[in-house]
């Protein structure tokens, strides 16, 4: 299998996230969606270093999946906040950036 | 003791300064009144004092110049203040000195009903008049001239809009200023051109130039129109006489002052100042001297239908200053300027009668006198030496003044003029015994003033001072025929004051004797009646230009401004509220839609710059 199978998968992997950001209700799948984005930049990372023979991409990719975690708990964290203030983690309901 | 070095005309000049400095900032002074006006008077029969000594000093043709460099400007300046004391401007200064003294000393009497802080107000004004317009006579150039010019302006504005609670006061008042204004427009225009050409305001430069020939004649023309503009307005030649006649709604002394002796003929003096200059472009000065002309004429026919005898001296002014203005433009500035000597004596007097008879029947309407002569008989005798003065009759002020003027008119070659001067010089003497007749002889109208009678001293010295200087000039005149730069010829003279005992005999016949009946006589010249009751249309053309020209221009800018420019405005302000209300549901608040957005967005950039800039 070439770089291109990898990119694509990739590409399915971040389209499948984004979608998942942007159409989910409930907070925690979006940040689930985040997730899969992140992951897809990471095979993308690790495949280009593979191939490319460069070590760079595999360092970024442990880097990428450190920061994930921070940013799942932060994420978290944020979305139990929530919660106990509005009593609800739908994203529908959480417009006070209306203009 | 002070020498001829220009002091004296320095001091008068500053005196009513002083006058007008004191008045106009010590304003309790001012509201006291009767003091302010003392104070003005002071200062007035000290600067008339130094006037006259000045003009005995430059009488034989002593020149003093002082003058004060101002307006710095790369390394040197760029004009002067100061006075320029020759013999015209002294003898010029003298006569403004002395008029301003008597009419203020007039005013003491003719004024005293005025409450205290308004008759302060109207000796500061006067003041202030007679500061500017001295300024103006000794001006050592053409920059102080002008902001004197302007002053006197001012001044003029102030006076004749004096009652200011009564609305055709304040009215006159604006017409004087904005009609005078239109000729100085001119004037500057004139006097900044010159400056290019010349490089220099100063007037004796300027001769310099001349005299060597160093100033180009090419577009000089224009120049001397542009001053002459400027004159036109302030000396009231048609088209711009018709500020004039309501001037008069102002009090009379300021009527006699500035509106008959002193500030109308400073139109004549910049003329005569500047004849030399004139002299080059004797185009314009053929304008000047058929304009002069026709204004005369106009005016003289004008005065003839007028009931109101401020009217009637305010016509017969606008005559005079057209006299004058002929006699400029015949090349002989010299006459015109005698011309305006001995006019500003016996109009000032005329004036000063008028006010007291005004003062004694409280009417400015001739059917409202009448029979005064038995009553006021004082006043009837100083009136009637006006009038004679006026008419041009051999030993009276204007006798020969009037010849000077008709002769040189004749000796500058103006067949035409010549011939409207002389028909002028029978109306003249129509027009005025029109006025003796009706106001002194006859018997008083039924509803008239019960007692009318002659006027305090306070008014009274005035008239006699001036009667006495006007009888003595013409005595004067009549048996020492001064030197003049033409020769008239022998049948002028008799020809010129049989025309004015023509028009005596006529008056006479027509309202003393009643012989010729006054309603028939009008009827004779019926249409030129008629246009003359109409002012000659001439407000009225100037009230359709400015309806329509003015107004109409004034409308379609209106337009412009409300549905052009502000129309631009509006619609794109409104634009930008409601697009602006459109673009506001775009932000949901939602995070998601941001997200979707920014994806959509990049999406759009990546296939842009796939499609576009590959």
């Amino acid at each position: 299998m070439g770089l291109q199978a990898y990119l694509t998968l990739a590409a399915i992997v971040f389209s499948i996230g984004l979608f998942g950001v942007v159409t989910r209700r409930n907070t925690i799948g979006i940040l689930l969606g985040i997730e899969l984005m992140l992951n897809s930049v990471n095979i993308n990372l690790v495949a280009f270093s593979r191939f490319g023979g460069d070590t760079t991409g595999m360092v970024f990719a442990v880097f990428t999946i450190c920061i994930t975690v921070v940013e799942a708990a932060l994420g978290l964290a944020i979305v139990i906040l929530l919660f106990r203030v509005r009593r609800t983690v739908t994203a529908d309901h959480l417009d006070l950036l209306k203009g | 003791m002070m020498t001829g070095d220009g002091t004296l005309a320095l001091a008068a000049l500053l005196l009513h300064a002083l006058g007008f400095l004191t008045l106009a900032i010590v304003a309790p002074l001012r509201r006291l009144g009767r003091p302010a006006a003392f104070v003005s008077i002071a200062c007035a029969v000290g600067s008339l004092v130094a006037a006259v000594l000045a003009w005995q000093q430059h009488m034989g043709g002593a020149v003093s110049r002082l003058v004060w460099e101002w307006l710095p400007s790369q390394g040197q300046a760029l004009t002067t203040v100061g006075i320029l004391a020759d013999s015209d401007s002294t003898v010029m200064l003298s006569l403004v000195a002395l008029v301003a003294c008597l009419v203020q000393v007039y005013s003491l009497s003719y004024l005293s009903d005025e409450p205290a802080p308004s008759f302060g107000r109207y000796y500061t004004y006067q003041s202030l008049f007679a500061f500017s317009m001295m300024g103006l006579v000794l001006a050592p150039n053409l920059a102080q001239l002008f902001i004197c010019w302007e002053l006197v302006g001012v001044s003029s504005y102030l006076l004749i809009g004096f009652w200011y609670r009564k609305p055709s006061a304040a009215r006159a008042a604006v017409k004087a200023f904005w009609i005078t204004k239109a000729g100085d427009v001119g004037l500057l225009i004139g006097i900044v051109l010159l400056w290019r050409l010349a490089g220099t305001f100063d007037l004796t430069e300027l001769r310099v130039l001349v005299e060597n020939g160093a100033l180009p004649v090419a577009g000089l023309s224009l120049i001397t129109f542009c001053l002459y503009l400027g004159a036109a307005g302030k000396s009231a030649q048609f088209p711009m006489h018709v500020w004039l006649p309501d001037a008069m709604e102002g009090p009379t002394p300021v009527s006699a002052l500035i509106h008959a002796a002193t500030m109308v003929t400073a139109g004549v003096y910049l003329l005569v100042r500047t004849e030399w200059l004139f002299a080059l472009t004797p185009d314009v000065l053929l304008i000047v001297a058929w304009i002069g002309a026709l204004t005369a004429l106009m005016a003289a026919v004008l005065a003839c239908v007028q009931d109101d005898i401020k009217r009637v001296l305010a016509y017969s002014t606008v005559s005079q200053l057209g006299y004058m203005m002929t006699a400029i433009g015949a090349g002989f500035a010299s006459a015109g300027f005698f011309h305006l000597l001995t006019h500003g004596l016996f109009k000032a007097l005329l004036f000063l009668g008028a006010g007291a008879m005004i003062h004694a029947v409280h009417s400015n309407d001739l059917p409202d006198m009448g029979g005064l002569a038995r009553r006021m008989p004082q006043t009837a005798i100083v009136f009637l030496i006006g009038t004679l003065s006026l008419a041009g009759i051999p030993l009276f002020g204007g006798f020969l003044s009037k010849e000077e003027v008709l002769g040189a008119v004749w000796a500058g070659g103006l067949g035409g003029p010549f011939v409207l001067l002389m028909i002028v010089a029978f109306l003249t003497a129509f027009y005025m015994f029109r006025v003796v007749f009706l106001a002194f002889s006859g018997r008083p109208p039924a509803h008239a003033h019960a007692h009318p009678h002659d006027p305090p001293a306070a008014m009274a010295l005035p008239l006699w001072i001036l009667a006495a200087l006007s009888m003595a000039v013409g005595i004067y005149f009549t048996f020492t025929h001064p030197e003049t730069e033409f020769t008239s010829p022998g049948w002028l003279m008799p020809t010129a004051v049989g025309s004015a005992l023509a028009g005596i005999v006529l008056a006479w016949l027509t309202y003393e004797r009643r012989t010729i009946d006054a309603a028939s006589l009008a009827g004779a010249f019926g249409p030129i009646r008629d246009a003359a009751l109409r002012r000659f249309w001439i407000d009225d053309i100037f009230e359709g230009i400015y309806t329509a020209a003015l107004l109409g221009f004034s409308r379609v800018i209106g337009w412009l401004d409300r549905y052009i420019v502000d129309g631009v405005l509006n619609v794109v302000s409104s634009w930008t509220l409601t697009s602006g209300d459109d673009l506001r549901t775009l932000q949901t608040g939602r995070a998601q839609d941001y997200v979707y957005g920014v994806a959509v967005g990049l999406l759009i950039l990546l296939l842009w710059a796939r499609w576009a800039l590959a």
